[in-house]
């Protein structure tokens, strides 16, 4: 009896040490982005309502906000800013995205291993796609 | 056999993580309809100065929808958020004290927000 409790095979979630190791197919990649854009947007929420403050509250404060993006605002330059709001842009893009596919698997029972993997893919595509074009906007390339 | 509480009650089934499940989706709707409702008057043709990205909110069913919006917000990373702690902090004082900053930190930043929202 003690014998067959110890022969039980022990399963447990990956050692951080295995994560770069671990080959993850392109949902899981959508999947951990899916949390880690998440938690970033939490993170930078403080942020997100200083622009919406200085950006909305009055044309003094618009004017900060918007030299912000060139002179920096505080101690953080203008290119750190323009960099963090670049990574909010993906973030948003990316966790929209995927919340999209969650949204349509839900609604159609569409679950299929092609369908997973194709429709994961196009998420991460969309995401960066538009994060560049919209990065592009930003740095002032057009 | 229909006694659902005390030492008897079903603590495993369905419905258990039916609320979350929902609330998150319903919530994600809301968002997602604000963020379609802004870009349309964003790309509205037209030079994007203060007083029309300022006028954008003023109007009073904008208002409405982006108060919704950071309720929704708030909520939705609320089970987000407590779902990753539950994910990865196992040791039960420090998953409290995580959660108690998280309700904080949401209810401080939709605090914020609303305010700036109600001074248009």
């Amino acid at each position: 009896m003690a014998d067959t409790i110890k022969q039980r095979p022990v399963y447990r979630n990956i050692h951080i040490s295995q994560i770069v190791s671990y080959r993850l197919p392109p949902s899981g990649i959508v999947s951990i982005l899916h949390r880690v854009s998440g938690a970033m947007i939490f993170f930078l929420l403080p942020f997100i309502i200083w622009m919406f403050d200085t950006s909305v509250s009055s044309e003094i404060s618009y004017e900060r906000f918007t030299s912000a993006f060139t002179a920096g605002a505080g101690i953080f330059p203008g290119w750190f800013i323009k960099l963090v709001v670049l990574a909010l842009i993906w973030g948003y893009l990316h966790h929209f995205c995927a919340g999209v596919r969650h949204l349509w698997m839900d609604a159609t029972h569409n679950t299929t291993k092609a369908f997973g993997r194709s429709s994961a893919l196009t998420v991460l595509v969309v995401a960066v796609v538009l994060t560049l074009l919209l990065g592009a906007k930003l740095f002032g390339l057009y | 056999m229909n006694q659902n509480y005390g030492s008897k009650r079903l603590v495993v089934g369905a419905h258990y993580g039916l609320r979350d499940w929902l609330s998150q989706r319903v919530t994600a709707a809301l968002m997602a309809l604000f963020t379609i409702a802004l870009l349309v008057q964003v790309l509205m043709p037209g030079e994007l100065g203060y007083d029309r990205w300022a006028g954008i909110f003023s109007s009073q069913w904008m208002k409405v929808l982006t108060f919704v919006t950071i309720i929704s917000l708030a909520w939705h990373a609320w089970v987000g958020v407590r779902d990753i702690w539950m994910d990865y902090v196992k040791p039960v004082g420090t998953r409290l004290v995580l959660q108690v900053f998280t309700i904080a930190w949401l209810v401080g930043c939709a605090g914020w927000a609303v305010q700036v929202l109600w001074r248009l």
